[in-house]
């Protein structure tokens, strides 16, 4: 039985890995420009990135499939490129995945190096450091605690997404059967134990990463979130 | 010796900042003026942290910012060790990694022999102590010495100290200028020193550039700017007085002798060896006039000097400009004591000097 249930769980881990990495390397530089920018786009695009928070994820997941489906324009270019399909599969889920995350990762973010501010970087630079030394050595450091928050924001976030997966991924064993859809399933069947086991278990997941961040981050307020 | 050339604008909300001159860079020269003058700004326009600037910067033979040939060195290619005001330390590391960060990108064209030795700044700015310290856990007075000892590790062309003093209490201050006046003479790197409090100038700066709403209102040196009177609006803070340079003799029964160019003065002993040069402070209240050589008096310090300029002011004072032997001295009288000993430009007078502050040794 527990075997069965192994393969959900193991998708929805990598799944949250990666999305988690994709998220760290297109947010950092996004949240890096809208803590120092003063470009008047910027409430624009503080309100793109903060979109995925108040829509339902079915909106989301609506559009999605559109964009990502063999017709739209990402799934397009996508099956001239690989010869597949984006819906339905663990690449669309992890598309999917980036978009709906991506205020866990990106707000931690850009509050953290708000924190940091010009000071230390210009401290930097007149000791010789070049602005990606500086990035590096001064304001990621003093940046952890935000790079904390957000990864594992972005981790639990995607872990317990459903509407989205559920619409872009569906159900597909192996390729998009994530733990949430998986308990979706179990309860639809009637099948109450596995769902108790799935469920207690990301209950146990969550609240001990949650609690873990809180400790760890006591000075560090999870606003916005 | 060298020279900051400049021929720099920059407008903010308001405020103009207009600078066309050449800087002369030897020993300390202070950046003076009240506040809102421009001084900080000058001085990170310099540094290259303020890039809305526009025209002309060279240090030297060396062009930092020419926007005519589109030149814009950035501040991590000048060699430049700046020093905020609230220090800047880096706070994830120990003051000893500060050090290293700064001396691994000492700038690349310093030959290794003419970098500055971590162990002579240590020693200098007395930092052994602190090295494990997080820089979170030091005193104010603590941390700006280390903000010192990071920027001279550098190995920087010029020192840019923007009012290091001030956010620390008379006390700290008192304790910090001894380590700023050395830290000039053993480095040997000019320092352009950002200040709105006079006594600091006087006590610390050989020359000095008082500006004043954006631009450069006067410069020279240190006595000459601060005895102007025309300047005295910008520069009033100082209670009026002279700044003279005087040789030390011997020390005897807790006096010093000082030599002012041929005459002899007398205080309390002062900490420095014979032939040393060091700086004098007199203000002008505490300088009475006497037209014969007094004797059966408590005033021990009695000068031969010759007045250059009587300037009475509205009040019923009057200031007396007198010349010691090339130096000057300033005395303040009633202008009812300028009328009855019947003063005047080019009169031989006695300078009888209640008190003098000692301010420091001189750089040379």
């Amino acid at each position: 039985m527990a075997s069965l249930e192994f393969g959900p769980v193991w998708l929805s881990l990598q799944l949250a890995t990666v999305t988690v990495v994709v998220l760290l390397i297109i947010g950092t530089p996004l949240a890096w420009w809208l803590a120092f920018t003063q470009s008047r786009f910027k409430p624009c695009i503080e309100a793109l990135v903060a979109l995925p928070l108040i829509l339902p994820p079915t909106v989301l997941g609506f559009y999605l499939l559109i964009l990502l489906g063999p017709a739209g324009a990402i799934g397009r270019f996508w099956v001239q490129l690989t010869d597949t399909a984006l819906t339905f599969s663990f690449s669309g889920l992890v598309i999917a995945s980036v978009i709906y995350s991506f205020p866990f990762t990106v707000q931690p973010l850009q509050n953290a190096f708000e924190s940091v501010g010009r000071g230390p970087l210009e401290a930097a630079a007149t000791l010789g450091a070049k602005p990606l030394d500086s990035f590096f050595s001064v304001a990621s450091p003093m940046a952890v605690r935000g790079y904390i928050t957000a990864i594992v924001l972005g981790f639990a976030h995607t872990l317990g997404e459903f509407g989205v997966v559920l619409m872009v991924g569906g159900n597909i064993p192996g390729a998009t059967r994530v733990v949430s859809i998986a308990i979706y399933e179990h309860v639809e069947t009637l099948s109450y134990g596995q769902a108790h086991i799935l469920s207690a278990g990301l209950l146990i997941f969550s609240f001990t990463v949650l609690f873990s961040v809180y400790a760890f981050n006591r000075r560090l307020p999870l606003n916005r979130v | 010796m060298t020279a900051l050339t400049t021929n720099l604008s920059l407008s903010f909300q308001g405020f103009s900042l207009q600078i066309s001159d050449s800087i002369k860079l030897n020993g300390i020269t202070a950046l003076f003026g009240p506040s809102g003058a421009g001084k900080t700004t000058l001085l990170r326009i310099i540094a290259g942290l303020e890039d809305s600037s526009i025209g002309h910067l060279a240090l030297g033979d060396e062009v930092w910012q020419d926007n005519e040939r589109g030149i814009f060195i950035p501040p991590y290619e000048r060699r430049i060790g700046y020093v905020f005001q609230d220090g800047r330390l880096f706070s994830h590391l120990s003051v000893e990694k500060n050090l290293i960060f700064s001396r691994k990108r000492a700038r690349e064209q310093s030959k290794p022999a003419h970098l500055v030795k971590m162990g002579e700044v240590i020693e200098s700015l007395e930092l052994q102590s602190l090295l494990p310290r997080n820089p979170d856990s030091l005193s104010g007075g603590e941390r700006q010495r280390v903000a010192m000892g990071r920027a001279l590790l550098n190995s920087p062309q010029v020192l840019l100290l923007d009012e290091p003093l001030s956010a620390l209490d008379l006390r700290r201050k008192a304790e910090i200028i001894p380590y700023i006046e050395r830290l000039a003479a053993d480095f040997r790197i000019p320092v352009l020193y950002v200040t709105h409090n006079v006594e600091e100038v006087a006590r610390l700066a050989s020359t000095m550039v008082l500006l004043a709403d954006g631009r450069i209102a006067a410069m020279g040196g240190t006595a000459e700017v601060l005895e102007r009177v025309e300047l005295w609006s910008l520069t009033g803070r100082l209670e009026a007085g002279a700044v003279l340079q005087a040789k030390v003799g011997m020390t005897k029964s807790g006096m010093t002798s000082l030599n002012v160019e041929g005459e002899s003065l007398r205080i309390p002993a002062i900490d420095a060896p014979p032939e040393t040069l060091v700086r004098l402070r007199v203000q002008a209240k505490e300088v009475a006039l006497s037209t014969q050589r007094p004797q059966h008096l408590s005033i021990r310090n009695v000068l031969s000097t010759t007045i250059l300029r009587i300037d009475v002011d509205e009040t019923v004072f009057a200031e007396i400009l007198l010349d010691v032997g090339g130096q000057h001295l300033r005395s303040r009288v009633t202008r009812e004591a300028v009328e009855e000993l019947e003063l005047e430009e080019g009169q031989r007078i006695f300078a009888l000097i209640k008190s003098v502050s000692f301010e420091g040794r001189l750089l040379s």
